[in-house]
């Protein structure tokens, strides 16, 4: 049902409610828009990028019921009912841990990508709280950066995991 | 690209009153040679003891927020907590604002020191009056004038009223290298915590109240123009309020948010004229090169007299493919037209360049627009275009209203100016022992700045004079340019031409070599025995800094210490930009395709004012440099950008990431450029290590082609 609206209704406004970090949010948008421009133009949540629109470099990635996903190919109709987090909303009580931890390893250089970077390796850190060099690869290479980043990237993953940035 | 090459038409402007009523402001005295590059960095002091360093260069990662407060800090003897800092906007004040050609540092490192010094000894002179002591009794300490003899102290702040009446003094000693205790020091950069909460304001992140969105239709072809649209489809889209032409060979699609406007473009039907590149592809171009090889070059350097020598010669030729910067963050420029001004928030690198192309494009006075400068979401050259602006301007003029341009990336891809695709010719003459006497470098290539119209004094392109120079001292040594044309957009992109030139001379140099039957490291380390001054232009290359940085590679490298089974070295050293670099890359085979575990990177650059921005650089230069040489390529098939998306350009990865160590020479020299030396040394240094793993020589890039 939701894909014949889907279709037939490219042109118009539909309305969708869904929660982001924490707050119920109902925005009047074309359904197919993907949940990246919802986030940045409606809900003026710009943490989250745009780098491809295609899904392929990371930096649009956020939470949606704590599993990461790239936000620049998930249509909002996708997230209907359910709990989106954005990097504004990683840290409940002032800055994440993967937060300080990229304080502390002085990671970014442009910056744009690290969102992203930051809510792929809090995905991580969920699921596998003490990750080897293979499995922060494996969760990690999905997000591009440019400046290139990724040592500081390893190490600040490992900070955070408690490792001090051991490899 | 050349600091000096971009702005040759900009008039030096100066300052138009200080316009501070409290405080201290210092403006930097613009220098009388207009040859020579002179911000005008300034420095508020206000009596609340805030410190505000405006920073006049454009902030895309490499940090200069950080690196320039900080050597104008030192200066000072300011307490760098009590540092802010200011992003001035496009401005009369400081000179030259292109960022770029690694320069942001060397360029500004004796104005921001004379501006600090400068303040510092105002403000001592401040303190003397006000305690009725002699000048000489008194010091400047962590944003404090100190007053040892009777123990008392003021601060900045306290201080700044007075000391803003006191002439300017014009003749003030710098602080000695070793007395430095904020330049050298890894201070954390000041723009990470705003980057890591996701609260920086990049280009795209900048809103303002009634802001539309705007993407454009543009003519695949390059050179090619709109001859028609229907715009029927777009505008059932209930997003969308405006679609029009704008300029020659685009069409503009703006709604209310950047999907809409996205839908919007996407059901646009244009028809278009493809013009006379309809049948260019990528073959014809390099064809182009070859044909070209046998034109006369212009000198870039000479010494003896190459075709003279006698000795065995040794040749090869080596090319690289055109390829793009594809920064994280797309292009993009918010411009708010309003009849007679127009104001623009841009990512950019030559926020001048904007102010004058928008002022043009749109029929004002550059007095008119006002640039602001946003943080960029990368840059690597692509960002001293000004395109994004000139458009954004043009459809907030059409609109009448403020309006965002956003590219898409594919559009970043298609409508990118590119790295120029070029060949090079070496040739040597070898002695007994296998040792070039002679060396010609032939670089044939179109122009970066040839295309855009910029001159390109006496045939030389203005950026080969920091990208191109001679690494060893030979007696008999011709780097010579061939200018080329092509249709196919060019631009400025990361290293520039050291990229090649780098490749194809380290990869002949290892080549060499081997003929030889000589270790690389100590056929190089031969070459650059002799301690000789090797005048470029305006920069002389010492050969003993070269001779240092490889020494300290192949030291930290473990060179001459076994590798294990499956392991293989290259390296290669290059100078640009007036850095010193030396890299040796180590590999595996798997499936005939190298993978890099290790990179051992030392650098000459002077003074380092950052070491972990130092890292850096290098870390990000080496990953971009592997990007390129792994898999950069850019093809044209009938007149269109065949890329579009990380797909089919595809940049490193984290799995492909090897691990970096980065030295420094210790050094006071001055700073020099480390945004783009760690660039040109990767692809050679990791092709020569290919050949020591294979025995295959790749002579063209990319490697994975």
């Amino acid at each position: 049902m939701l894909c014949d609206f889907q279709i037939h209704n490219r042109t118009s406004m539909a309305d969708i409610t869904f929660r982001v970090n924490g707050s119920e949010k109902k925005v009047s948008v074309l359904p197919e828009t993907p949940l990246l421009w919802v986030l940045r133009d409606t809900l003026e949540l710009t943490g989250t990028k745009f780098g491809c629109g295609a899904g392929l470099c990371g930096a649009c990635t956020v939470h949606v019921d704590g599993n990461p996903i790239r936000s620049c190919s998930t249509a909002v109709s996708l997230v209907a009912g359910k709990n989106v987090t954005t990097i504004e909303g990683l840290g409940a009580n002032g800055l994440h841990v993967l937060q300080q931890a990229w304080i502390a390893e002085e990671v970014p250089q442009c910056g744009y990508c690290q969102t992203g970077q930051i809510m792929s390796a809090a995905a991580l850190l969920t699921k596998t709280p003490n990750p080897t060099d293979d499995q922060i690869t494996q969760a990690m290479n999905g997000n591009l950066c440019r400046c290139g980043t990724y040592e500081r990237i390893r190490k600040a993953i490992h900070r955070a995991a408690g490792n001090g940035g051991a490899r | 690209m050349s600091p000096l090459s971009r702005r040759e038409f900009v008039t030096a402007g100066v300052a138009a009153g200080a316009g501070l009523v409290i405080g201290f402001y210092l403006p930097h005295k613009a220098s009388s040679d207009k040859d020579s590059f002179s911000p005008n960095a300034y420095l508020r002091i206000t009596p609340d003891n805030k410190v505000t360093i405006v920073v006049a260069r454009s902030e895309m990662g490499q940090g200069v927020r950080t690196a320039l407060p900080m050597i104008l800090a030192e200066e000072l003897e300011a307490d760098w907590k009590q540092i802010q800092i200011e992003q001035a906007g496009a401005s009369t004040l400081f000179g030259d604002q292109t960022t770029g050609g690694s320069a942001s540092v060397r360029i500004t490192w004796d104005p921001m020191r004379k501006a600090g010094a400068a303040a510092r000894e105002m403000l001592i002179t401040a303190a003397a009056l006000t305690w009725n002591v002699p000048r000489s009794s008194c010091a400047a300490e962590s944003g404090r004038i100190k007053h040892a003899a009777t123990n008392r102290s003021l601060s900045f702040g306290e201080l700044a009223s007075k000391a803003a009446t006191l002439p300017v003094p014009t003749d003030v000693p710098f602080k000695q290298s070793k007395d430095y205790k904020v330049v050298g020091q890894r201070l954390p950069r000041l723009d990470t915590p705003e980057k890591v909460r996701g609260t920086a304001i990049f280009g795209l992140d900048y809103r303002m109240p009634g802001m539309k969105f705007a993407v454009l239709s543009r003519c695949p072809t390059i050179a090619g123009k709109v001859s028609g649209f229907d715009d029927k489809e777009s505008k059932r889209i209930s997003s969308v309020n405006y679609v029009g032409k704008i300029g020659d060979s685009a069409v503009a699609v703006v709604a209310d948010s950047v999907w809409g406007a996205m839908e919007g473009r996407r059901v646009l039907n244009v028809t278009w004229d493809d013009g006379p590149n309809k049948d260019l592809n990528t073959a014809a171009v390099m064809a182009s090169l070859k044909q070209a090889v046998s034109k006369k070059g212009v000198s870039l350097y000479s010494a003896g007299e190459p075709a003279k020598a006698s000795g065995r010669r040794i040749s090869a030729e080596y090319e690289l493919p055109f390829m793009a910067h594809a920064p994280m963050e797309p292009g993009n420029c918010t411009a708010h037209y309003q009849g007679s001004k127009c104001e623009l928030w841009a990512p950019t690198q030559v926020p001048q360049d904007c102010r004058d192309s928008v002022a043009t494009a749109i029929g004002l006075d550059p007095e008119q627009v006002k640039v602001h400068v946003t943080l960029m979401g990368g840059g690597f050259g692509r960002r001293l275009e000004h395109d994004y602006a000139v458009e954004a301007a043009l459809v907030s003029k059409a609109i009448n209203g403020p309006v965002k341009v956003v590219w898409t990336r594919e559009d970043d891809m298609r409508f990118s100016t590119y790295r120029p695709a070029s060949l090079h010719q070496l040739n040597a003459a070898v002695d007994g022992s296998g040792f070039p006497v002679a060396l010609t470098h032939r670089i044939i290539s179109p122009s970066i700045s040839g295309q855009k119209g910029q001159p390109v004094p006496n045939g030389v392109d203005p950026d080969l004079p920091d990208e191109a120079g001679p690494v060893y001292g030979l007696p008999n040594y011709s780097i010579e340019y061939v200018q080329t044309e092509t249709p196919v957009p060019l631009g400025w992109m990361r290293s520039v031409y050291a990229l090649q030139a780098g490749f194809a001379l380290e990869s002949f140099i290892d080549e060499l070599a081997l003929a030889a039957g000589k270790d690389p490291v100590q056929f190089r380390l031969h070459l650059l025995a002799k301690d000789q001054d090797l005048q470029y232009f305006t920069t002389t290359w010492h050969t003993a800094r070269m001779r240092a940085v490889l020494q300290l590679a192949a030291e930290k490298s473990g060179w001459n210490r076994p590798l294990p089974a499956g392991h293989f070295r290259g390296v290669a050293c290059f100078g640009c930009f007036a850095s010193y670099m030396a890299e040796v890359v180590e590999i595996t085979m798997e499936k005939d395709q190298p993978r890099v575990h290790r990179v051992v990177a030392v650098i000459d650059c002077g003074q380092v004012v950052n070491p972990s921005i130092l890292e850096q650089q290098i870390q990000g230069g080496i990953v971009y440099g592997l990007g390129n040489a792994l898999r950069a390529k850019i093809t044209i098939d009938k007149g269109r950008v065949v890329q579009g998306n990380f797909d089919d350009y595809a940049p490193l990865r984290m799995e492909e990431t090897p691990v970096v160590e980065v030295y420094a020479v210790p050094s006071a020299e001055a700073p020099t450029g480390i945004g783009e030396p760690p660039v040109p040394p990767v692809a050679p240094a990791l092709c020569n290590a290919i050949y020591a793993a294979t025995k295959k020589r790749i002579r063209a890039l990319p490697i994975l082609s």
